[in-house]
């Protein structure tokens, strides 16, 4: 047998892939897509209330936000997945029953919130400190002038990096399968695993790559689109007029702007 | 310019002291600015100048001392209602970079005067127009001339209708080319009746536009009075070397 014909044929058995696709569709991609963005809505909203205790001027809240950064971010997120999905499995049992699901998105979510904390923590830092002098000197409590001027500011600046953390999100779904699934439950990863565990052959896995891929990839270069924008497009300084500045002269000086 | 001159006060900073730690910014300062009147404050770097500025809407609170509006303290006051009656512009202008010059200047009319979006809408315009940038409403700040920056910025504090404007060093970011708009502005402002104190190295609008020039020094006005007398008739030595140094 020609080996290079075997290594083609255990990643790229057509037949294989033809067979596992419709499931990828069908389940794989729709699973994997509700454990990501759910994850990635409730992880950005607990990683804003992370970044805003973490800025906070008091140490009870600054303290707790620290410790957990640390904790979630320095676990690897397989074993925080496990700890999560397995030790509050009992709990879940009488809130939600036996579906792994809630707990795998919430194992996600708080994985994901630890990055994205320290993501817009940065961001809002990095906000100028006239800007909150500008909203308070028009009367704004500290709470309005972050919520209106100084957040807004600082999450645009971090947009990248947290299009980054979607992709390391949907990446991470996969690591659910741990929690135990039943069919229709499969992720993208899962149910390339089970064929290429039936079959012996990788192919179907590769396909599971493949739409990760497809879903990563694009979201790569939304992370440069924004990027760019943020660095040429309305942000920038552009051309300004300085002609119409010379128009309004001091009266009494007056004359002295001839154009 | 629009400035209902009845709704302007009387301003009084009286014995103002302030330290950051160790470093005594306000050793006693005082200041009085008759209802409707300009004061320009003057003095070297690092005399104290912008804080007392903040200590007067209350950016900064000042460790002791007292700020009366009308002869009445404004220490117990909420600072965020009297910082709607007391309007500021910066050096750097402090506009928010992430809304539209319109948007800018309708903020804090529909968030804090709870305005609806016509109303606050027009009246933005109706400023915008006053200092010659009504068809920069849609521009982003960042579009914007310094100058241009600096009048829109102007435009928003008097959209609230203060009774005190403060301007701390609003033309010192600018190009010399843009300056001349600004202080227009301002000078309009003064002669429409506005009580105002100006912190400015812009000695000619000094002369011209202010009722009292103070000069300060270490912390406190060392001396104040009409400009004729503060430029032509220095007493204190500090005063005659800095307005040496300055001229």
């Amino acid at each position: 047998m020609d080996p290079l014909r075997t290594l083609w044929e255990t990643f790229f058995d057509w037949e294989s892939m033809r067979e596992a696709l419709p499931e990828m569709l069908t389940v794989g991609l729709p699973n994997t897509l509700i454990l990501a963005v759910s994850a990635a809505l409730l992880g950005s909203v607990l990683g804003m209330l992370l970044a805003i205790a973490g800025i906070s001027r008091t140490r009870w809240l600054r303290w707790p936000a620290r410790v957990y950064t640390d904790v979630f971010r320095g676990l690897p997120a397989a074993a925080t997945i496990l700890l999560i999905g397995v030790g509050l499995a009992p709990l879940g049992m009488q809130v939600w029953g036996p579906n792994p699901y809630p707990l795998g998105i919430l194992a996600l979510s708080l994985i994901a919130a630890a990055y994205i904390g320290e993501i817009f923590r940065s961001g809002i830092q990095s906000v100028e400190a006239a800007q909150l002098e500008g909203a308070r000197a028009l009367g704004f409590s500290w709470g309005e002038a972050m919520r209106m001027v100084i957040i807004p500011q600082g999450v645009r600046r971090v947009l990248p990096a947290w299009v980054n953390q979607l992709i390391a999100l949907i990446k991470d779904s996969s690591l659910v399968y741990f929690l135990g699934l039943v069919a229709s439950q499969r992720e993208l990863f899962r149910i390339g695993q089970d064929y290429a565990a039936t079959t012996g052959n990788e192919s179907a896995l590769l396909l599971a790559g493949l739409f990760y891929l497809a879903l990563t990839v694009p979201l790569t270069h939304v992370v440069n689109a924004i990027d760019a924008r943020l660095r040429h497009g309305r942000l920038a300084t552009g051309p300004a007029d300085e002609i119409d500045d010379a128009d309004l002269a001091l009266p009494g000086a007056a004359g002295g702007s001839g154009r | 310019m629009t400035v209902d001159i009845s709704t302007s006060v009387s301003l009084a900073v009286r014995d103002v002291h302030l330290a950051f730690g160790s470093n005594r910014v306000l050793r006693g300062a005082d200041l009085d600015v008759a209802r409707g009147g300009t004061a320009c404050v003057i003095g070297p770097s690092g005399s104290g100048k912008s804080t007392l500025l903040r200590t007067i809407n209350r950016l900064i609170e000042p460790d002791r001392g007292d700020v009366l509006l009308d002869g009445r303290s404004v220490l117990a006051d909420d600072p965020d209602a009297l910082r709607q009656r007391i309007g500021m512009v910066f050096q750097q202008f402090n506009l928010f970079p992430h809304m539209s010059v319109l948007r800018n200047v309708t903020l804090a009319l529909r968030r804090i005067k709870k305005l609806p979006e016509e109303e606050a809408v027009a009246l933005a315009r109706t400023q915008l127009e006053l200092v010659g940038l009504a068809g920069k409403a849609d521009a982003r700040p960042g579009h914007l001339s310094g100058g241009q920056q600096q009048r829109v910025a102007i435009a928003r504090a008097l959209a609230l209708q203060p009774q005190v404007m403060l301007f701390d060093e609003a033309t010192s970011a600018l190009d010399p080319e843009l300056v001349k708009g600004v202080l227009g502005v301002m000078a309009d402002l003064a002669s429409a009746g506005m009580t105002m104190v100006v912190v400015t190295h812009e000695m000619g609008f000094a002369r011209e536009v202010a009722d009292t020039v103070a000069f300060m020094d270490h912390g406190v006005v060392l001396e104040s009075g009409e400009p004729a007398a503060v430029f032509e008739a220095a007493e204190h030595p500090r005063l005659r070397r800095f307005l040496a140094q300055v001229l």
